[in-house]
């Protein structure tokens, strides 16, 4: 344990850094909470095709790095998740008009796009037409947020020798649909384990879970008063 | 890949106050406003019914801003221990970090819903009288509610009358033991005085400063922050001016205003609202006083009745003993009649 408690910076801030090893570890973190938003995003609004997408996806993150895109970010004006989709639509309005002449980078930045599993994602969700972009792009940043939540719950749960904890979380709090939800009986018939156990479990899991959301949530955000709406708007 | 109802699902979640490692454990929600949500609650460790007002540590700005509002709240109710007053519990902060207050669970009408269904002038204030006596009594111990009108008055299983509410009460004096009275937030928006029904215990508001009791000259300097429900609002609250005790006489006469009843009520509730503070009445007690003689036929304070009005009040006032004297006289009358002939 460290003597001091380490201060953290908030990924919006570290990007405006000048050490170039700050802001690169800075876009990673950025990158991996909002490629896949941004890849469906470019997917729907502008209606690309799969590869297209995923280049524009690449190319966007590699220019506003190497362009410092979001160092003119002004939290006072808008959330950081408005102001990057405005630069996004910027992006791509002019990426098309030079269509052909997309910069893929030299490995400055690399967004670990799994296309396949995007794409088999926005099959599932081609059920909804989407009509506001906005929401949907705000619904695909909190589906991103929540997923990067998960897998640290679960990475938390498995280094604690508590894996039943997550697992119970996953098949009751994570189920795809109500009908596959089970009672608490049934959960504590499965693993086993008292129905006052399964609601010790899923509590603490749930509160390791929201604890995860706001650090990730701070993180995303540039300043406290961000971060006290960017909560509120969830509602934790 | 969350799916759309795990994504709503969790998103509920986070909503929802975590509990663990308290007492209580959530049964419903009671109603919601700008700062925070009530809840009906189980006190496990009492097995009791409790209603827990929990306020999101984002929706006051900064985690200490509410927790300053609530504390605020909190104490306030604390300090004032009345049978008109909903008592507090417990106060704390939950692990994910939002506070809390537990109180009394209220059962019963709102007021304005009580008075929808058509009452009897005299029950309406006798019910309103009990409103004065809760609001005298804080008066007394230098609150100032800010915020009276019938949506936060509730008649109980009982018959039992509560004023709710406190979250932009005033407090006068800072006490040397009072931590933590002031909240730092002041902008909240004014409640619309037709929004929905909050229940019975509702979400705090703003709050705020300095002292006053029931000096007749508002002493404090500093300018107000508006809060409050614009109709029921006085004059100087709605200017942002300074308000004493006087600001809620203001807004027991527009309640008593809205009660109805004879020229002499329409009276007091004119006093009670005058435009001017130093024109109405300068206590709670006062106001409540000539109530009191209008409910027992005798002349109020406020109005300057004619004589006729006058004449009949006091025919209402002693019928009995008016009527045994003129059937006496008549007797009388009628005697000397029949012995003339």
């Amino acid at each position: 344990m460290p003597p001091f408690p380490v201060t953290r910076h908030s990924i919006v801030a570290a990007i405006r850094s000048e050490r170039t090893e700050v802001r690169r570890s800075a876009f990673d973190a950025l990158v991996q909470a909002y490629w896949k938003p941004v890849f469906k995003y470019v997917r729907l609004k502008w209606h690309a095709s799969p590869d297209e997408a995923a280049d524009l996806t690449q190319a966007f993150f590699l220019r506003a790095f190497e362009k410092d895109f979001f160092a003119s970010f002004d939290p006072a004006r808008a959330r950081f998740r408005t102001f990057l989709r405005t630069c996004l639509d910027r992006f791509v309005a002019n990426a098309r008009q030079a269509e052909g002449r997309l910069k893929r980078g030299g490995g400055a930045i690399v967004v670990p796009i799994d296309l396949p599993e995007a794409e088999r994602e926005l099959q599932l969700q081609a059920r909804n037409a989407v009509t506001d972009f906005d929401a949907f792009f705000h619904r695909e940043w909190l589906r991103s947020l929540f997923a990067t939540a998960a897998a640290q719950l679960c990475d938390a749960c498995a280094a604690r020798g508590r894996p039943q904890r997550f697992a119970m979380f996953e098949q009751y709090d994570l189920a795809a649909d109500e009908g596959e939800r089970p009672s608490y009986g049934e959960l504590a018939r499965r693993f086993g384990v008292s129905a006052t156990d399964v609601t010790n479990e899923l509590a603490a899991a749930r509160r390791e879970f929201r604890r995860l959301v706001l650090a990730a949530l701070r993180d995303q955000c540039a300043t406290d008063e961000e971060f006290a709406a960017e909560s509120r708007a969830l509602g934790a | 890949m969350i799916s759309e109802a795990a994504l709503d699902r969790l998103a509920g979640m986070l909503r929802a106050p975590d509990l663990s490692g308290t007492r209580y454990e959530i049964v419903a929600e009671l109603g919601r406003g700008g700062m925070g949500i009530v809840y009906l609650a189980r006190d496990t460790a009492l097995d009791r019914e409790i209603a827990l007002k929990i306020v999101d540590r984002g929706a006051a700005g900064t985690r200490s801003d509410s927790l300053d509002a609530l504390a605020h709240e909190a104490r306030i109710l604390a300090r004032l221990e009345h049978p008109g007053i909903v008592p507090v519990h417990d106060f704390g902060e939950l692990p994910d970090g939002r506070v809390y207050y537990a109180m009394k669970r209220v059962r019963g009408e709102r007021f304005d819903r009580w008075l929808a269904a058509g009452r009897d002038l005299a029950d309406s204030l006798t019910v309103f009288l009990r409103i004065c006596d809760a609001v005298a009594f804080a008066h007394a111990h230098a609150v100032v509610h800010r915020d009276l009108k019938p949506e936060n008055v509730m008649i109980g299983e009982f018959g039992e009358v509560l004023v709710l509410d406190w979250g932009i009460a005033r407090t006068a004096n800072r006490e040397p033991n009072n931590q933590n009275p002031e909240p730092k937030n002041q902008n909240r928006e004014p409640k619309n005085q037709n929004q929905e029904p909050k229940n019975q215990n509702q979400e705090p508001k703003n709050q705020n400063q300095e002292p006053e009791n029931q000096n007749p000259e508002p002493r404090t300097p500093n300018p107000e922050p508006i809060v409050g429900t614009p109709a029921y609002m006085s004059p100087e609250q709605r200017a942002g001016a300074a308000v004493d005790h006087r600001a809620d006489i203001y807004a027991l006469g527009v309640m008593l205003d809205a009660l109805g009843g004879p020229a002499s009520v329409a009276a007091i509730a004119a006093k009670a609202r005058a435009d001017d503070p130093a024109g109405r009445y300068q206590s709670v007690q006062e106001l409540a006083a000539d109530v009191q003689r209008f409910l027992s036929g005798r002349r109020v304070g406020a109005h300057r009745e004619p004589l006729v009005d006058r004449v009949q009040r006091i025919y209402r006032r002693h019928r009995v003993p008016i009527l045994l004297v003129l059937t006496y006289l008549a007797a009388r009358v009628l005697l000397l009649w029949i012995g003339g002939i």
